[in-house]
């Protein structure tokens, strides 16, 4: 199970980081997912892999099998704000292929 | 009669609030904002006059808020008797500048506006005098510096006033950087910042090495602040603004705060050679300097200015001699020169106001028009220049006596009565010249106005000010005797020296000093009178001012262009560099602690740990087959085919929600799948405005090698940080978890918190904080998202219908049975119906999430993304017009009101002694439905709830209506050539204003 998820991780970080590094806005829009993708996955890996331990509290539940909370928590808040970024992102990227009259993240054609 | 100690943050506070009310009065009232900023200063001398009874004889009266306990600091309030006097004069001159200023400024000003400053100014100053601790002071002081450049810029239509502003503002602001550094030298050495530590402490300072940079950093911002060599030059510029505002700033009070910090560490740092040499070198320098400059000065307020420079070098020398008795004289002659030059500065102004000019050539023989005013100016003048009799005398003899005594046997000491001779002699002769070529002569024939007295409610503030010379200099010892004494007592404690002021002292040295001043003066003015009267000259034989200006003007050139050369040269503008170095940057430091380890530990980087691996199950391993392959193709496909690449990306982002399920984070799995979806709605809206991006000529002609080589670059890097990520994830899983706060939470989540759920607990309770944090970003981005698309200018290639709406249309005008806009109609006829009928499930939905949010997965937030899916989707299902010719979704009403409801969920908690955000909870027994557990918490949790929605649904609506706009905006050929240039008034305007929606 860890290993597959270290190999997720790898691959979404690998992708999102190459994407983040390309010239097209939209390539830059869907590498920034990816990588936020990559990132949630480690923060909640930081907790450790537990399966059947939901953090809640029903009768008869023993807290010591719970999967750790705190990287949950942290996750919910970083899904809420890679939100909010891909929502100004996108708008910011309409405007300036609008404005700039291409998609290049530096509103220009050049370079790969 | 004493007030007590309570009272004192009410003198500092009040002109703040005043000052907030006035700047909402009309621009025209200018009586009822004089009014307001006259009681307010009345209220101030009040307070002042009514405490005195706590001040004398080395009394303190102490009032003290707790403000970080935690480090020590506290918002001390401190009134002994020489920040007494510093309020007085504070509070004394504000009212009766006040007075002026309500006649001195023009109807047309926005007169409100100016009260305000002024009051806020007096506030600060208060605030400044009352500090009992240097870290408050220093936040007074700053604050009177951007009053300052307020007042300063006052008329900022005028160039000379902007400019003069932010000189005093750089200057001031410069100095107040270097007293920061000293403050914290002193607190760090002394280890406390209160006053009176920081004075029983100086045993300690002394000794320290750090004595002498604390020194010269303090010293720094006094000087800056009260314009003494080489920081003087700020002071002249200053006097583009009002004149009420010098007469009281630039003269009576702000110049004054670094001669109230050098009185206040006098008993700290006097007797040191640094302090000695330094503070008595600057003022004896700016003694003799501002006293030649203002001699040939032409404007009637650049005189007062250099006046006020030399005088407060002579204030500063008399510190710098560091005996009590030059100190005694020191804050007797601040009182002095307070009055005097206030009066003298309302005199200009009344000259300025009558005549219609402040340049001495043109003035003569006011005296015959206005021989009331010229009077008082006369006087006052002359308490300049120390005429007997008047109050400037006293302090001026004083000042003689003390350069006349043995100090140290230095050079400097012997040196000191002849310069300070020299110095006095100027100060006469520019005196004797205000006064000879204003008042006196032939009358004046080309004056802009024809002059006449003043009103005269203008004039008293004159009269009294001149009123107050003329009984300090006859009657001394009876008038200030007893508040000198008690300032005295403040600085030097109880073994201060018994001083009586007198007016007459036989004839000493001192006063044969004074006669000699007096004669060189008189006799230097009539040697220079033809120069000085002639309208012809240009140049000015002391050329230090315009080289301080110079070199000011030449620094800041400088700056601004050396931080455009480090942008240029350590900087871009460009993002594909920018992120590659914080990819790299960021790898590097990942890499560097094992790089580090493994070299000094031989062997020990990154390893694996031991802990035994969960077994892998075969879905699991599908999922991630899946995912990774979803992610891979996102990545090769983004650049041309989006589409394909935004849905690869879900499939991507639906393994990490099965992963969430998998492994025990319901919450997560919610939230990643909702926002999920939210985000792709998202994309798919903005997609309709990013033309499609084909291959072009350019793009072939690009070198092949270079594309392939970057590529390549960027690849390796990805790899690395990837292999990176996966690597660090995997050690860390395979040990054993430390135990940190999660226990805290589990144990105390369902007690604490009211709740069941872990997680949501952490957001909603012990973490408040961060998800307040959190919405607001989200709330602010929405509003960011909505002004944005208000202006936005589609790319031209994709105004208009789009293919598969043409081929519609083309398809209805080619059938005669068939109106065009049928088919777009019929389209996904069932699906639409569906989606239509699930708004009310979505929307139980929704609560559902919510009203579980704090037992089980689900959540405010999770329920208000679901929320905004519903109305989202009857936006796809029926189109913009149709829904929102049925339902009102007022975006910013739910975030106004979601923000509102989480404030007041925390504010709440301040009415039960608890900090912000505390929360409570209880189990109620309702009949039916059985045990309901209520906790203020879930209420937070409600403001989240509104807000998500308002947000969410803001994005995407404001994203949705720009079809209804590009349709309003007509897709004609005209019209598109026209709109690459300049948009159409109707481009311009939104379509359906959001913004008025909110506003019902």
């Amino acid at each position: 199970m860890e290993i597959v998820v270290a190999i997720g991780i790898g691959v979404l970080a690998t992708t999102g980081v190459y994407l983040i590094l390309r010239p097209r806005t939209f390539q830059v829009i869907i590498g920034l997912s990816l990588l936020t993708y990559a990132v949630n996955l480690f923060i909640l890996a930081m907790g450790r892999l537990v399966v059947d331990g939901a953090p809640l509290l029903t009768e008869g539940a023993d807290p010591s099998t719970f999967a750790d909370p705190v990287p949950q928590s942290l996750v919910l808040t970083s899904i809420v704000i890679s939100f909010s970024m891909t929502a100004l992102f996108l708008v910011v990227l309409l405007a300036a292929r609008g404005i700039t009259g291409t998609d290049h993240v530096d509103g220009d054609g050049m370079s790969a | 009669m004493t007030i007590a100690a309570t009272y004192l943050p009410v003198l500092a506070l009040l002109p703040f609030v005043v000052g907030m009310v006035v700047a909402f009065l009309p621009r025209h009232a200018r009586n009822a904002a004089a009014a307001l900023a006259g009681a307010t200063a009345l209220a101030g001398l009040l307070i002042t006059v009514l405490s005195y009874g706590g001040v004398t004889e080395g009394a303190v009266l102490r009032q003290t808020w707790s403000w970080l306990p935690d480090l020590g600091l506290e918002l001390t309030w401190r009134l002994d008797g020489l920040s007494w006097l510093f309020a007085l004069l504070v509070t004394g001159i504000g009212a009766l500048v006040v007075l002026y200023a309500r006649y001195y400024m023009a109807a047309e000003d926005p007169v409100p506006r100016f009260f305000s400053y002024l009051l806020s100014f007096m506030g600060s100053m208060l605030g400044l005098v009352l500090s009992g601790n240097l870290i408050q002071l220093l936040f007074f002081w700053e604050l009177t510096s951007l009053l300052s450049f307020l007042l300063i810029g006052y008329w900022h239509h005028n160039e000379n006033a902007r400019d003069g502003a932010r000189m005093a503002l750089t200057v001031t602001g410069f100095g107040g950087f270097l007293l920061l550094v000293g403050v914290l030298i002193v607190g760090h050495v002394v280890g406390s910042f209160d006053i009176d530590a920081v004075i029983a402490g100086r045993d300690a300072l002394m000794a320290s090495p750090l004595v002498t940079p604390a020194i010269l950093c303090l010293l720094a911002g006094a000087f800056a602040k009260s314009a003494q060599f080489p920081l003087h030059f700020w002071l002249p510029h200053a006097m583009a603004a009002p004149t009420p505002v010098s007469a009281y700033l630039h003269s009576a009070t702000m110049v004054k705060a670094g001669i109230y910090l050098m009185m206040r560490l006098w008993p700290v740092m006097a007797g040191n050679d640094t302090w000695y040499y330094v503070v008595s070198l600057a003022g004896l320098v700016t003694f003799l300097l501002g006293g030649i400059a203002a001699t040939f000065q032409y404007d009637l307020k650049g005189i007062l200015a250099y006046s006020t420079i030399s005088h407060l070098g002579l204030i500063t020398l008399l510190l710098g001699l560091s005996t009590p008795a030059a100190a005694v004289a020191a804050i007797f002659h601040t009182l002095n020169h307070a009055t005097f030059k206030a009066s003298l500065f309302m005199a200009a102004g009344v000259i300025d106001h009558e005549t219609g000019t402040r340049d001495i050539r043109r003035l003569s023989g006011l005296l015959r028009h206005m021989p009331y005013t010229g009077t008082l100016a006369i006087v006052a003048a002359g308490a300049m220049g120390g005429v007997p009799l008047l109050n400037g005398f006293i302090s001026k003899e004083m000042f003689l006596t003390e350069t006349l005594a043995f100090h140290t046997g230095s050079l400097l000491d012997r040196l000191l009565p002849l310069i300070a001779t020299v110095g006095s002699a100027f100060s006469v002769l520019y005196s004797v010249r205000f006064i000879h070529q204003v008042f006196f002569g032939p009358e004046a024939t080309d004056l802009p106005r024809k002059p006449h007295e003043p009103v005269s409610w203008m004039r008293l503030p004159i009269e009294l000010l001149v009123l107050i010379c003329l009984v300090v200099g006859i009657i001394p010892n009876l008038s200030v005797g007893p508040l000198l004494r008690s300032a005295v007592v403040a600085v030097l404690g109880t073994e201060a020296p018994r001083f009586h002021l007198e007016l007459w002292h036989g004839f000493t040295p001192a006063f044969m000093l004074s006669l000699v001043a007096m004669a060189l003066g008189a006799g230097l003015y009539f040697a220079l009178y033809r120069r000085l009267a002639n309208r012809e000259t240009r140049d000015r034989p002391w050329a230090g001012r315009v080289r301080a200006r110079r070199i000011f003007d030449g620094a800041m050139t400088g700056l601004f262009a050396g931080a455009g050369f480090i942008t240029r040269l350590a900087g871009t503008v460009r993002l594909q560099p920018q992120l590659f170095l914080i990819v790299l940057a960021a790898v590097v430091a990942g890499a560097a602690p094992f790089a580090y380890h493994a070299v000094t530990q031989a062997g020990a980087g990154l390893t694996l740990g031991t802990r035994p691996l969960t077994p892998v199950s075969l879905p699991f391993i599908v999922v991630w087959a899946f995912g990774i392959a979803s992610a891979a193709g996102a990545a090769i496909l983004a650049k041309f085919h989006r589409l394909a690449a935004l849905i690869l990306t879900g499939g991507a982002g639906l393994a990490v929600c099965l992963t969430f399920v998998w492994l025990s984070a319901p919450d997560l799995a919610v939230t990643q799948l909702l926002v999920e979806i939210v985000t792709t709605v998202l994309l798919l809206l903005g997609l309709r405005w990013l033309p499609a991006r084909v291959a072009t000529k350019e793009d072939l002609e690009r070198s092949r090698a270079v594309v392939v080589a970057r590529r390549g670059r960027d690849l390796v890097l990805a790899l690395i940080a990837g292999g990176g990520m996966a690597t660090l994830a995997l050690a860390a899983m395979t040990r054993p978890r430390v135990g940190g706060i999660a226990e805290f939470f589990t144990a105390n989540a369902l007690e604490g918190g009211g709740g069941r759920n872990v997680v949501n607990v952490i957001l909603v309770d012990f973490r408040g904080f961060d998800t307040m944090g959190e919405i607001t970003v989200l709330a602010i981005v929405a509003l960011t998202v909505f002004a944005l698309l208000r202006r936005f200018r589609p790319a031209r290639e994709v105004v208009g219908s789009t293919r598969q709406q043409r081929r519609q249309d083309a398809y209805d005008e080619a059938r005669s049975d068939r109106e065009v806009g049928d088919t777009a109609r019929d389209y996904l006829f069932v699906p639409r119906i569906v989606m239509h009928l699930l708004f009310p499930v979505i929307t139980l939905f929704a609560i559902h999430l919510f009203l579980r949010g704090h037992n089980a997965p689900g959540g405010g937030f999770a329920a208000g993304v679901a929320m905004a899916t519903a109305f989202i989707i009857q936006y796809m299902a029926r189109g913009t017009r149709w829904v929102e010719e049925r339902l009102r979704v007022l975006p910013l009403i739910w975030i106004g009101t979601g923000l509102l409801v989480a404030a007041f969920t925390g504010i709440g908690a301040w009415f039960f002694g608890r900090p912000f955000l505390t929360s409570a909870h209880d189990h109620l027994h309702v009949p039916l439905i059985g045990e309901v557990s209520l906790a203020s918490a879930s209420l937070f949790d409600l403001g989240v709830f509104a807000l998500v929605i308002g947000a969410t649904v803001l994005m995407l609506i404001a994203l949705a209506h720009q079809t209804i706009r590009s349709a309003r905006t007509g897709p004609s050929a005209q019209d598109l050539e026209g709109a690459t240039s300049a948009p159409s008034p109707a481009a311009a305007e939104p379509a359906v204003k959001l913004g008025e929606a909110g506003g019902d």
